[in-house]
């Protein structure tokens, strides 16, 4: 069935309120509680959260309508995030030019890769993709430290040009990215008894990005475009035989999921003005897919929900460490408490991305569909017990 | 001088002579069965028709155009429309969109980007694809996945694709095959209403005579990659090389 353009808006309008109320909703527990760790409504995680969201939104483009597996999109996010900081030595720091150049660059690079690439479909374009990432990766490394600063990664210094802007700021130091003179670190803190809420501009900017970029998706997915693109994925025997190159229609999946790319790249360096060449390496480039996946490849908020779980697991759970597992379990006896911490340690703190992995096969095995299936199914369980409430025999409705 | 001229037409598999100077003449606006026993060249002759295959020599010639060397969706788009012996259709996508993309191609041509409007926007193309369902009797089952129909629904899919493309040359690559008895008649009356319409040329591929005889207007008997006889029905009804080397064992 097409999209029911009603049932579009409204999710549009709840990822809205949803990112709009994050600062709320993700610091559910008050500041001094101990379960304070959870909370993560701090402007760096929820940068992140719709940054990577930005990332993932992209690759669904590619990867959930025509199926093509990229293994090399870390590469334009890297590229974006070096362009958007050439932008801030050279010309301003306004980030609106950087984030410009920063879609830009990366839509040209995936051109080129693209180009070649979509030769090979299946697991050679998987293969070749990776293989251009990784060259990325170890060219920034190496041979073009001129324009990367090889491991050292990209900084902005004092001596930069800046010929829109000032080199050095009033107060001497290096000045700091902004939006017109809004300050992209400035935080409004608001105190609401012993909670602490944090409103910060930069991930406001980044939240709107992230609307506009989702918007610009689900505009995607029920064009006659979009439908072409899922043709892709299903039979292009067919396809060709019905009078359609698909080589056209893959390639611009891949540029523009390439600049949604950049885009989290300019995005992470408007944020924070640095880029590291460990942007592009493969495990980024992985990290994408598992959110993907994770999420619910091919749906609209799957992937959203995905970089958000990932990005929850790497920095909450990460933050776990013995100290804080002797504090739980303390109320049990001591050589219990120790069994339980000894038993429950290689999940959390360093070992956060086992947990991770485990769920993540879970979620493979029994929820194919990602995180948006489990969902589903809850739905449907719920809407069962409604029906059966009121009627024994309603329509079941399909499954989309 | 027919729509689809094939001349001197060879195609070998290392030792295999699949095809050896196949000459074929298809009149426009008939319907031009090609039998033989299996092994006889009429896929690969299919193929080298729609760009899946380069003969090695000879040349086909499709309304004063060459087709070789174009690429299948090229070949398409001059209009030549393939049903496959296994039906292949998008299986992910409901009969709705399957239709669409159809109608999307014959408007657009092989690749533009309506990246903005929406599918649901497209009405006129949508009336017409329904149209074309309720022809082929499948509108009740437009929301259905492709994918889960059954085999003779996916085939009366893929025709209705097929010709909502109104392509000037049709090629049916043994339309019936595994079909039960009413839908094959279903199917040859489906064709017999779109012969009847006219302005359509098709080239059919059927090992099931009832099929061939009720429709064709010509048949060519392939055999060992050559032509052997081509007339008409009943002409090779009689004819004695014909009942020799095909219909002997099922006459």
């Amino acid at each position: 069935m097409f999209a029911i353009e009603k049932k579009d808006t409204t999710l549009l309008l709840i990822v809205a309120v949803l990112t709009m109320c994050a600062p709320f909703i993700l610091n559910p527990f008050p500041t001094d509680s101990a379960m304070a760790q959870f909370n993560a409504g701090y402007p760096d995680l929820m940068q992140r959260f719709v940054i990577f969201g930005i990332f993932a939104i992209g690759f669904n483009i590619l990867f959930g309508l025509t199926g093509y597996l990229s293994f090399g999109h870390a590469a334009f996010l890297g590229v974006g995030s070096y362009s958007a900081v050439w932008m801030f030595k050279l010309l301003s720091m306004n980030v609106i030019p950087a984030i410009i150049l920063s879609v830009i660059v990366a839509g040209v690079f995936a051109l080129i890769i693209g180009f070649v690439s979509l030769r090979r479909s299946g697991i050679y374009f998987s293969i070749l993709t990776l293989a251009f990432a990784q060259m990325s990766f170890a060219l920034a490394y190496s041979v073009l430290t001129p324009i990367t600063n090889g491991e050292t990664g990209l900084q902005l210094s004092l001596n930069d040009p800046r010929i829109l802007g000032t080199s050095v700021s009033a107060d001497g130091g290096i000045p700091v990215t902004s939006l017109f003179g809004l300050e992209m670190r400035s935080t409004y803190e608001m105190h609401v008894g012993p909670w602490l809420f944090q409103f910060n501009a930069g991930y406001y900017l980044c939240a709107l990005l992230m609307l506009l970029a989702f918007y610009i998706s689900i505009r995607i997915f029920r064009s006659p475009f979009g439908l072409m693109l899922r043709a892709v994925k299903s039979n292009q025997q067919r396809m060709s035989y019905t009078g359609l190159n698909a080589r056209p229609y893959t390639l611009a999946a891949f540029v523009i999921s390439g600049m949604y790319a950049g885009l989290a790249g300019g995005l992470l360096a408007a944020m924070d003005p640095l880029a590291g060449a460990e942007r592009m390496q493969w495990t980024a480039s992985g990290e994408v897919v598992l959110m993907t996946i994770l999420g619910g490849a091919g749906t609209l908020i799957g992937p959203v929900l995905g970089a958000g779980f990932i990005k929850y697991f790497e920095n909450i759970f990460s933050k776990i460490n013995d100290n804080v597992l002797h504090s739980w379990f303390s109320f049990l006896p001591d050589g219990l408490e120790d069994l339980m911490v000894t038993l429950v340690h290689p999940f959390v703190g360093k070992g956060w991305s086992l947990t991770l992995g485990l769920m993540f096969m879970a979620v493979v095995i029994f929820l194919p569909g990602g995180l948006v299936q489990g969902g589903q199914k809850i739905g449907k369980l719920f809407r069962r017990k409604k029906a059966a409430g009121h009627r024994s025999s309603t329509a079941t409705k399909p499954a989309e | 001088m027919g729509i689809l001229e094939v001349k001197d037409v060879n195609k070998r598999f290392g030792g295999l002579q699949a095809l050896g100077n196949v000459n074929l003449s298809v009149a426009d606006n008939t319907v031009h069965a090609i039998i033989g026993p299996n092994g006889a060249g009429k896929s690969t002759l299919l193929n080298c028709l729609v760009g899946k295959l380069i003969p090695d020599t000879g040349s086909v010639m499709f309304a004063g155009q060459s087709v070789l060397g174009r690429k299948p969706y090229e070949i398409n788009q001059m209009g030549i429309s393939r049903v496959f012996q296994t039906p292949e259709i998008f299986g992910d996508l409901t009969v709705m969109e399957n239709m669409m993309i159809p109608c999307l191609a014959k408007r657009d041509g092989s690749f533009r980007m309506h990246a903005f409007a929406s599918v649901l926007g497209e009405k006129k193309l949508r009336a017409r694809a329904e149209e074309m369902l309720s022809e082929v009797k499948m509108l009740d089952k437009r929301n259905m996945h492709a994918a889960s129909m059954s085999r003779g629904d996916k085939r009366r899919l893929e025709m209705a694709m097929c010709l909502v493309q109104e392509p000037r040359l049709l090629l049916l690559d043994e339309p019936t095959a595994g079909m039960a008895r009413a839908d094959t008649n279903n199917t040859i009356d489906l064709l017999k209403d779109i012969k009847a319409r006219g302005n359509i040329t098709m080239c059919i591929i059927e090992h099931d005579m009832h099929v061939v005889f009720s429709l064709a207007d010509r048949i060519t008997v392939l055999a060992q990659g050559t032509p052997l006889v081509e007339d008409t029905p009943d002409k090779i009804k009689g004819h004695p090389k014909v009942r020799e080397a095909y219909l002997g064992e099922s006459a």
